[in-house]
């Protein structure tokens, strides 16, 4: 009995002694999950006794959720919308922006193709299904095959609002269901043109410098160029949440924004943020 | 004792098989009633609608002219078939709710958003050529703009329209023609493909093989049978669909045939087992009196056995199309999914189960976009339901044939 009882005393202790309270859920965008992921893995490592609930299903997703109150934070690659924040603001909830990293898109071609610069106006052509032959944009007489990822993929909408201003891929456009299958193809065919985060750029497949100024000025897509925003498509991965709920996450945020946080950032292949 | 062990062991079959047709008489019941509620509505988002200024005369738009719009296809009224007056009546302006910010700063949208509705409306009162994306409860007595009606979806418009843009805004356009053509053209390709060397197979097997090869080829086949389809389809991507590309020196390598090619090494092990089944059930004293009358192996196999297993052999094949048609993961990954008609085996296609996989994960569940694809996933019931009676109606013929 008395070692009964000594044992119960000894997990009460622990139990006291571990910050048992911090539970945190979060959801939301599927490129800034396996960010995310890391966070908490590190984290609980370091805390143990900290739960972390992390799931994907898309930004719309995610703050759907947060809206609800079904998610403590909510990770978004967008920037949350008016008609968001007016359901926010009907709801009487009052809410945090927190930029955890940015996120760069390169596009990539064949090694072989001539092509090594092209502006914002030609890949809305190309995508749109205006441009078809590398003939327009100075390559060789060949048609133009374009790769782009699923309808369900944060990088589809960011592309389409960021570099083809919201006009809709074209019917003929070929859509691949992973950043690999499309660095796979590009790389096995010669008059493919993709885009993919630039972390998956590898030796395989060629990035192409954008200019979004008409043409004067290039810029490669390179991590140095995207920090000094330099580079044009790059776009900000957030965190929302509430302002009542900040001092519980703290914690939390605090480690996603320290020097070790945003190493594990640049680990994953995203862009750190600048301090 | 006895009897109530086999009792008990009755009740626990009787229940298991209540239960499972009743789950799937549920899953049925669940798959038409998601699906149900596109039809005879229009694309446009759920609480959104499409406003115009009252000077403007249109007061119906098709989800075809809307997405035109929005793409900047079409840019003037009078294209449209209006009649307008005036320069700035006639050319279109884009507006949706969250372009408010270009034209109030914040100070003046209030710090809850709340004088929103009445800038929406002023801003559709001032500016004659506007088109006004919004949500519908914006639309009060107060209101100075007016609301055009987008029109509804049609059964036929679903079915044989061709334009698949399941997330275009603000009207989405759900054509299915071209995903119908593209399930067909891969599946039939893959089967034209699949069986003759699948009956080949089987013949050899059945007939021909030592039993010491049969011993070695009948566990290989059906290891074929448990390879993932993913490692299928990564299979395809890099190895068949290059080979494709450089063998018919096209511009792109991911096409239908690509497909087909994959689909069919899925297909083989169903087809060669099945038709094995149906080939070595030819009764021994039917093939002895072929031998007794003089007939050689060759004459035997193709006078005797294929026409007795005839309607086993069919069952295979039919089968083996089911499987073909429900594939998902491997088709995704080398038919480049590209939702055009389909004009020949050597072009990009998409299929309906890769549609549903590919897009389900990011339609906000009960939205038009999610009803859609179960109502793709209806379509794709209905076809391999047809595909099953037929075996049925096949193998009960051959019943019928024995006795």
């Amino acid at each position: 009995m008395k070692k009964f009882l000594f044992a119960v005393s000894a997990v009460l202790a622990l139990s006291a002694f571990y910050p048992a309270g911090l539970d945190i859920r979060i959801k939301g965008s599927d490129t800034v999950l396996p960010l995310s992921q890391k966070f908490a893995e590190v984290f609980i490592k370091k805390n143990p006794g900290a739960r972390i609930t992390v799931t994907g299903g898309g930004s719309g997703v995610g703050l759907a959720a947060f809206l609800e109150g079904t998610t403590d934070i909510a990770m978004s690659s967008r920037k949350i919308k008016v008609s968001e924040k007016l359901k926010m603001q009907e709801a009487g909830k009052s809410y945090k922006e927190l930029i955890i990293a940015n996120d760069a898109l390169s596009v990539i071609v064949h090694p072989s193709n001539k092509v090594d610069r092209l502006t914002r106006e030609q890949l809305e052509g190309i995508f749109t299904g205006k441009i078809t032959n590398w003939k327009q944009l100075g390559g060789e007489d060949q048609k133009i095959i374009a790769y782009s990822r699923e309808s369900s993929s944060g990088t589809y909408e960011f592309f389409k609002e960021h570099v083809m201003d919201n006009k809709n891929y074209a019917a003929s456009v070929l859509n691949m269901p992973a950043t690999g299958a499309i660095i796979q193809s590009v790389a096995q065919n010669k008059n493919a043109v993709g885009y993919v985060g630039l972390a998956y750029v590898d030796k395989n497949v060629k990035g192409v410098s954008v200019s979004y100024d008409q043409g004067k000025n290039y810029v490669k897509a390179t991590i140095a160029n995207a920090r000094s925003n330099k580079y044009p498509v790059v776009r900000p991965l957030y965190y929302y949440y509430l302002t009542k709920d900040e001092s519980k996450l703290k914690p939390f945020i605090n480690f996603a924004l320290s020097s070790e946080g945003q190493k594990l950032v640049t680990e994953i292949g995203y862009v750190s943020v600048s301090k | 004792m006895k009897r109530w062990g086999e009792k008990l062991v009755e009740l626990i079959l009787m229940v298991s098989g209540t239960v499972s047709i009743v789950a799937v008489i549920l899953m049925t019941v669940f798959l038409f009633r998601e699906a149900s509620g596109l039809i005879g509505h229009s694309a446009v988002e759920d609480d959104m609608c499409v406003a115009v200024n009252r000077k403007n005369v249109v007061d119906k738009i098709s989800a075809q002219e809307l997405r035109q719009i929005f793409d900047k296809e079409v840019t003037k009224w009078s294209a449209l078939g209006q009649t307008i007056k005036s320069e700035d009546e006639d050319s279109i302006l884009l507006f949706r709710v969250d372009d408010i910010v270009q034209y109030y700063n914040e100070e003046q949208l209030g710090d809850s958003l709340q004088y929103v509705p009445k800038l929406v409306s002023a801003l559709i009162d001032s500016l004659p050529g506007i088109l006004a994306f919004i949500p519908e409860k914006y639309i009060s007595d107060e209101f100075k703009g007016r609301k055009i009606n987008v029109a509804p979806l049609s059964t036929r418009e679903f079915i044989f329209g061709i334009s698949w843009l399941p997330t275009a805004k603000p009207a989405a356009q759900f054509g299915v023609w071209p995903l119908i053509l593209g399930t067909l053209w891969v599946s039939l390709i893959a089967i034209l493909i699949a069986l003759p060397v699948g009956i080949s197979c089987a013949i050899y097997l059945s007939e021909l093989a030592d039993w010491r090869w049969r011993k070695i080829f009948k566990p290989l086949i059906d290891l074929l049978a448990g390879i993932p389809s993913v490692v299928y389809g990564f299979f395809g991507l890099v190895v068949i669909v290059p080979m494709i590309q450089n063998t018919f020196g096209l511009p792109v390598g991911e096409t239908a045939l690509a497909g087909s090619i994959v689909l069919a090494i899925m297909a083989l092990p169903t087809i060669i087992s099945i038709a094995e089944d149906a080939l070595r059930s030819a009764p021994q004293a039917m093939k002895e009196a072929s031998y007794a009358l003089g007939a050689n192996r060759w004459q035997t196999i193709y006078k005797v056995v294929l026409p007795y297993s005839l309607s086993g052999i069919a069952a295979a094949a039919i089968l083996g199309i089911g499987r073909a048609i429900g594939e998902t993961m491997a088709v995704l990954m080398v038919t480049g999914n590209a939702a055009v008609v389909p004009h020949s085996i050597l072009e990009p296609v998409r299929t309906i189960p890769a549609t549903i996989a590919a897009e389900l994960g990011e339609a906000p569940q009960g939205g038009q976009h999610y009803k859609a694809l179960f109502l793709l996933a209806v379509i794709l019931f209905i076809i391999t339901f047809v595909l099953n009676l037929t075996v049925d109606i096949i193998s009960r013929r051959r019943n019928a044939n024995k006795n």
